[in-house]
């Protein structure tokens, strides 16, 4: 099940650099139902666009990606559904839900926390639990990300879609109209990357092919004992 | 490594085989309910296919949203458009109640109305968003001819699957499915906001479909023509927007 980290990367960035894409044939973000040229906007990204129809501080007009770029995005965030509903599935039914990502009991309040930054800001070594587990921090952060950044990015993506909405039109009512669904889609994006960047800075803190290596074959060097234990996301191994 | 066991190999075999036959069996249904875009080639062809199979089983008989009145934008905007052609010019030259609309195919009696005998059909009007690929949008009234009333006066045979629709440009030409050619809002528009459908927004005819994004939604449509595939039409992708890199559904 570990390819199914592997498959949302590829899916995250296809969507990553695709949707740069489409945002730079409309760098303007409205609040509402509607929104154009016409209105003013919420706020303008300081991009040159690929329309010579948006007015930019720019003298050129970029390039139109558009085409593949809507391809992709919507190929890939087909994978990205599609994965993503395998691993929810997959970590209800054995368990990594509830043994590693859920807080333990005793971690459910906010003290938890407290000495979880605390042990951070002492540069302290990950004790016994924190070396097989998540820690409370860790596990709220991939809680977060699963259960409600995804999600939101799947729904307000498709709040987009006049198809979709066509036959759920609360799911776009809700939001505050189509283009505060675009404008909560963008900032969703920045909350994902956000996210990306301090998992990929904590991978490379705590030795980053070593963990690497260890999220591609199930296995990681023990820096103790000098064997080879298993992984947490070792646990999950069999069913992959 | 581990070595993999002979029921782990079995397992996988048989998985791999059910996932084969699984894939050739939607492929038949998915032929057989007319679930594939004409553009499902290439690399992107699965994620467009996933997204027209998921609408057409969702959204068939949905209706787009409509909004009140006072929801119309008051500062619509008409985007680019390309120079008039000559036929154009022709045509508003003579007036646009002799706009032609030819309707022809796979229909029991070719016919070629005038936008005059066009508005003389029951009116209806809606009040819908046209959705740009770019990101933008607008609301405004739409008054016209259903598309569906005319399909009916000329008698479309059953074989039929698709509708494509042309224009003064013979570069700009379109098509879409008989779920929403035969859509109850889906418009031939010649009224906008309690008047007539100004040049700049399509007028004198444009062909509105608003469950889809607005490129799909052609200006200044001279004709119809009914049929069963579209490999005839230009490099057989449906419409195009395909040939210039963009899909041919656009219901996303």
């Amino acid at each position: 099940m570990r390819v199914t980290h592997w498959l949302t990367v590829v899916a995250f960035f296809a969507l990553l650099v695709s949707g740069c894409e489409i945002v730079v044939s409309h760098p303007r973000f409205y609040w509402g139902e509607t929104g154009n040229v016409m209105v003013r906007p919420l706020f303008t990204l300081p991009i040159p666009a690929s329309r010579k129809t948006v007015p930019t501080r720019y003298s050129f007009v970029a390039e139109d990606q558009n085409g593949w770029s809507r391809y992709l995005h919507f190929q890939a965030a087909w994978l990205a559904v599609l994965t993503g509903l395998v691993y929810g599935i997959f970590i209800v039914w054995s368990g990594h839900l509830r043994e590693n990502l859920l807080p333990a009991p005793a971690d459910r309040r906010w003290r938890a926390y407290g000495d979880v930054i605390a042990k951070y800001l002492r540069r302290a070594p990950p004790d016994e639990a924190e070396a097989v587990s998540y820690n409370v921090m860790q596990r709220t952060a991939y809680l977060g990300v699963i259960f409600v950044l995804f999600p939101m990015m799947i729904w307000t993506g498709l709040a987009m879609s006049p198809s979709f909405t066509s036959a759920l039109p609360l799911t776009v009512t809700l939001l505050g109209g189509r283009q505060s669904a675009r404008t909560l889609h963008f900032f969703l994006t920045w909350a994902l990357v956000l996210f990306v960047v301090v998992h990929v800075t904590m991978v490379v803190m705590a030795g980053f092919w070593n963990r690497v290596r260890a999220m591609i074959t199930g296995r990681m060097a023990a820096p103790a004992a000098k064997t080879s234990i298993v992984a947490p996301t070792g646990q999950i191994e069999e069913g992959a | 490594m581990k070595p993999i066991s002979r029921r782990k190999l079995l397992t996988s075999g048989l998985a791999a085989t059910a996932g084969v036959a699984g894939l050739a069996v939607a492929d038949r249904l998915a032929q057989r309910y007319a679930l594939i875009p004409p553009d499902s080639g290439g690399f992107y062809g699965p994620g467009e296919t996933l997204t027209y199979a998921a609408q057409r089983i969702l959204t068939t008989h949905s209706l787009a949203r409509e909004f009140p009145r006072s929801m119309i934008s008051k500062a619509p905007f008409a985007n680019s458009t390309a120079p008039p052609t000559d036929l154009f010019k022709q045509l508003e030259a003579k007036g646009f109640s002799h706009w032609p609309l030819a309707v022809d195919g796979m229909v029991a009696h070719p016919t070629s109305f005038s936008l005059g005998e066009l508005k003389s059909f029951p009116v209806r009007s809606q009040i819908t968003e046209v959705a740009c690929e770019e990101g933008w949008s607008y609301v405004a009234e739409w008054i016209g001819t259903p598309l569906i009333n005319l399909l009916h006066a000329v008698g479309t045979l059953p074989q039929a699957r698709y509708v494509v629709y042309f224009t003064t440009d013979p570069d700009w030409w379109e098509s879409i499915d008989m779920a929403d050619a035969l859509h109850p809002q889906t418009l031939l528009t010649w009224g906008m906001n309690d008047g007539d459908l100004p040049v700049a927004f399509g007028g004198p005819l444009r062909l509105r479909v608003p469950r889809q994004l607005g490129y799909k939604s052609l200006k200044y449509v001279t004709k119809l023509t009914v049929t069963d595939s579209l490999k005839k039409f230009g490099s057989g992708l449906g419409s195009m927007e395909p040939e210039y890199g963009y899909s041919w559904y656009a219901g996303i």
